[in-house]
């Protein structure tokens, strides 16, 4: 592959703008508008919601491939297009509020991966929603998410890319309790909600800090965008605190939105939480595409991210998102490990996956990220999938200590699985997961500021081929140990499994050392075949160690869960072996209970604080003071009583008796009124003119 | 052609009989009537009025007449239903027992 230890600057022409880019837009606009008609129909109207939502993420879809073709015979031509088109859309004074969107190799791959991934999924979801009252409602956000995704996608206004991304934070809100009648499900949705809520504020901060500082909310403006040359080196020659540069901690800030969305560290908390929403939810929008979103922010602003890279050196920022992603990675492997929820197995899956996308943006660049991120969206979906199809086969169990043997019952999903599974293990030369981590490898490898990463990494992909080994021994081998027998899903559901297990082995091909396309194309350099690509030195024995690595977990895994079936009451081979550590790992490292003891318990105090304040001071002037007016009001009282009120009473009696008079001209005829009225006019009309007359 | 006195009085006559017939008579229906044929002297004096006035060629005389017509059908459409609803609730139409407003 490329050198890897130097980031590499892509070099774009700016050019004229193109059909492909002016219609770019109507991507995200055709859900949006399908979303907004599926809120107007009636819940019984399921076919025609489903039909809309599938119809308008169709249309984006192609779209979507009409973009990507134009950008890819642009490269192929010898020149990689980064086109934009900005409007202005507030003006206040001399500074004014820019939205635009952009189409260059990164969002175009990107839009492509996103429509084709939510269409299949959709599909898949009306299979699997056939039974839900709520159907018309699902589709109607499903539809709001995917445009909210694909226009953080096409974004080229930090704002524009900040409001699509809160609709797609809404609309996760809105999926993981989609199921509100359920507390935990309720419950799940507000942790999300006010997790991610929690990073977008740094990103929000870092956003506002941009805009004062360069003046443009713009990526790419023909020069004039905060992430072209010109604002980055305004950008750098500013000093902030800590001995950064104003680009480092702005790109810190967005780092910390990025965070939260894609569930890295300190952030990571509400993400396995999530999966309380439907399974077609979970593999959407906290699989493939909505956690995948932070990755993409990174990747977007990248420029900012490595300025003020020396040749071969790292930046601030990009040093701690390789950290906090080598973290991660490693943190929710082992988590994953002591999980008997198929779902939440997945989940921690995810947020290590997404913790080595990090780490491979922070080590390799744009391009390593984005390929593990692309290949994992594939066999991630894959994998929730099939794991919403095995859920729906057995009868809504999710615990995978009570399925067993479901090879025999469920032939499709275990092939379609076990591909997904083998990917994302990182199996060697077939699979897509096996060419993009090994990216991440390598660049860890000659990653010059240190060599821990790549040992994290490597132990990580250890855990991962273990915890997908003994997951898939619980479900689909041994015997049976639930209830009632299992059966395979519909075609509906099947289908989307096979096309998804068929990407999750060939997207691999188009990113292997000897045929670099993926990495060429963002990097808007030219592609070509050449087997010397393995030739580079020490590549070979990283691949051979990472397929060690690789065969000794899924070795580990078979040895101890294959085949063997323990009764569901049993205790884990290893909670035997290390009761205390497999309590540590089961209670998820005790991350959830940490925070409830400091920050949730600092927020419960401070509100008893504020209550108390509110009640006891506050509230006590506000009573003095009322109680002051209230013997006001009594003096007053007494004075109405004795003194006012015997004038007043008169001059009633007097009204009243007079208004008894009065009221006998009203006879209730509405002719009589009428009467009055005509003879009024008259009357006017005769003065009137007896006036004028005089 | 015939000078606007003579529209005026057919007019003032229409709008005289209107108001007779709202005045005197005590069929809901009728008083409705009544008024429909104010309304209609009304326009024929907007008309009259715009084809003798000043600015013939400026439609606004035939406009206000349109629009007044439209307000006309909304207001007998109202009115209707207002007899109608009375008429279920009172069982009559005669406005002379329709007092409850009786001071």
């Amino acid at each position: 592959m490329q050198e890897m230890s130097v980031p590499f600057q892509p070099q774009f022409v700016d050019g004229g703008v193109s059909t492909a880019a002016n219609l770019l837009w109507l991507i995200p606009a055709a859900p949006v508008l399908a979303s907004a008609v599926i809120a107007l129909l009636k819940q019984p109207r399921r076919k025609t919601s489903a039909i809309l939502a599938i119809g308008s993420l169709s249309f984006s879809l192609l779209i979507s491939l009409f973009a990507f073709s134009y950008v890819v015979a642009d490269w192929a031509s010898g020149a990689p297009t980064r086109e934009t088109v900005n409007f202005t859309w507030i003006t206040v004074g001399t500074s004014h509020v820019d939205l635009g969107w952009v189409l260059d190799p990164l969002s175009a791959i990107m839009l492509v991966m996103v429509c084709f991934v939510g269409l299949l999924i959709f599909i898949y979801s009306v299979g699997y929603m056939a039974h839900d009252d709520n159907f018309t409602r699902f589709f109607c956000f499903l539809s709001l998410f995917a445009g909210g995704m694909l226009g953080v996608v096409i974004s080229n206004s930090i704002l524009l890319l900040f409001m699509s991304w809160e609709i797609v934070g809404l609309t996760s809100y809105l999926l993981i309790g989609f199921w509100y009648q359920k507390p935990s499900a309720a419950a799940a949705a507000k942790k999300a909600f006010l997790t991610t809520r929690f990073g977008d504020v740094f990103f929000l901060l870092g956003m506002v800090w941009l805009f004062s500082q360069t003046g443009t909310l713009l990526f790419y403006n023909n020069g004039a965008g905060s992430m072209e040359a010109g604002a980055l080196a305004a950008l750098l020659a500013q000093p902030a605190a800590l001995g950064l540069t104003a680009a480092g901690a702005i790109s810190l800030l967005i780092f910390c939105g990025a965070a939260g969305k894609s569930g890295q560290l300190p952030l990571h908390v509400w993400l396995p939480d999530a999966m309380e929403g439907p399974t077609p939810v979970s593999a959407l929008i906290h699989a493939a595409t909505m956690v995948a979103a932070g990755v993409y922010l990174v990747a977007r602003v990248y420029p900012l991210m490595q300025a003020g890279a020396l040749a071969g050196g790292t930046t601030t920022s990009l040093t701690v998102v390789t950290w906090v992603g080598a973290s991660t990675a490693v943190f929710a492997a082992l988590i994953a490990v002591a999980q008997n929820d198929i779902k939440r197995i997945l989940a921690y899956s995810t947020v290590s996956q997404l913790g080595y996308m990090m780490a491979g943006l922070g080590m390799g660049g744009v391009a390593v990220g984005m390929f593990h991120l692309m290949t994992h969206a594939f066999f991630k979906a894959l994998l929730f999938l099939g794991a919403g199809s095995v859920i729906h086969g057995c009868h809504d169990e999710q615990d995978i200590r009570k399925m067993g043997g479901l090879k025999a019952d469920m032939p499709l999903t275990f092939v379609t699985y076990g591909i997904g599974m083998l990917a994302l293990c990182g199996f060697p030369l077939l699979f897509s997961g096996f060419w993009s981590k090994d990216g991440i490898l390598e660049a860890a490898q000659h990653w010059s500021v240190a060599k821990t990463p790549f040992y994290m990494l490597v132990f990580g992909a250890l855990l991962t081929a273990f915890y997908m080994t003994r997951q898939v021994a619980y479900v689909f081998f041994g015997y049976w140990r639930g209830h009632k027998p299992a059966h395979e899903g519909p075609m509906v559901m099947t289908a989307p499994l096979a096309i998804l297990a068929f990407f999750a082995i060939a997207l691999g091909f188009i990113g292997t050392p000897a045929w670099p396309w993926f990495h060429a194309f963002l990097d808007g350099r030219s592609a070509s075949f050449s087997l010397n690509g393995f030739a580079e030195p020490g590549l070979m024995a990283l691949m051979g160690a990472s397929t060690i690595v690789v065969f000794i977990g899924l070795g580990l895994g078979a040895w101890l869960y294959g085949n063997k079936s323990p009764k569901p009451e049993d205790p884990d081979v290893l909670e035997k072996a290390t009761p205390l550590i497999w309590g540590w790992l089961r209670d998820r490292l005790y991350v959830d209970e940490f925070y409830s003891l400091t920050f949730i318990a600092f927020y419960a105090w401070w509100a008893r604080v504020a209550d108390w304040l509110d009640r006891k001071v506050w509230g006590g002037l506000v009573s003095g003071v009322a109680w002051v007016f209230r013997g006001w009001a009594q003096l007053n009282r007494l004075l109405d009583i004795h003194w006012v009120d015997g004038g007043f009473d008169k001059s009633c009696e007097e009204l009243s008796t007079s208004g008894g008079l009065l009221s006998r001209v009203q006879t209730g005829r509405v002719q009589t009124y009428l009467r009055i009225l005509a003879a009024a006019v008259v009357l006017l009309a005769a003065i009137l003119i007896w006036s004028s007359r005089a | 052609m015939t000078p606007l006195t003579g529209y005026l009085l057919v007019a003032a006559m229409l709008f005289a009989i209107g108001l007779a017939g709202a005045l005197t008579r005590r069929n809901a229906i009728l008083v409705l009537i009544g008024i429909e044929l104010m309304l209609n002297a009304a326009n024929l004096n907007f008309i009259a009025f715009w084809r003798y006035g000043p600015h013939p060629e400026a439609l606004t005389g035939m406009m206000f007449a349109i629009f007044s017509i439209a307000v006309a059908a909304a207001e007998a459409a109202v009115g209707l239903g207002l007899v109608i609803h009375i008429h279920r609730h009172a069982k009559t139409t005669d406005l002379d027992q329709m007092n409850r407003m009786k001071g």
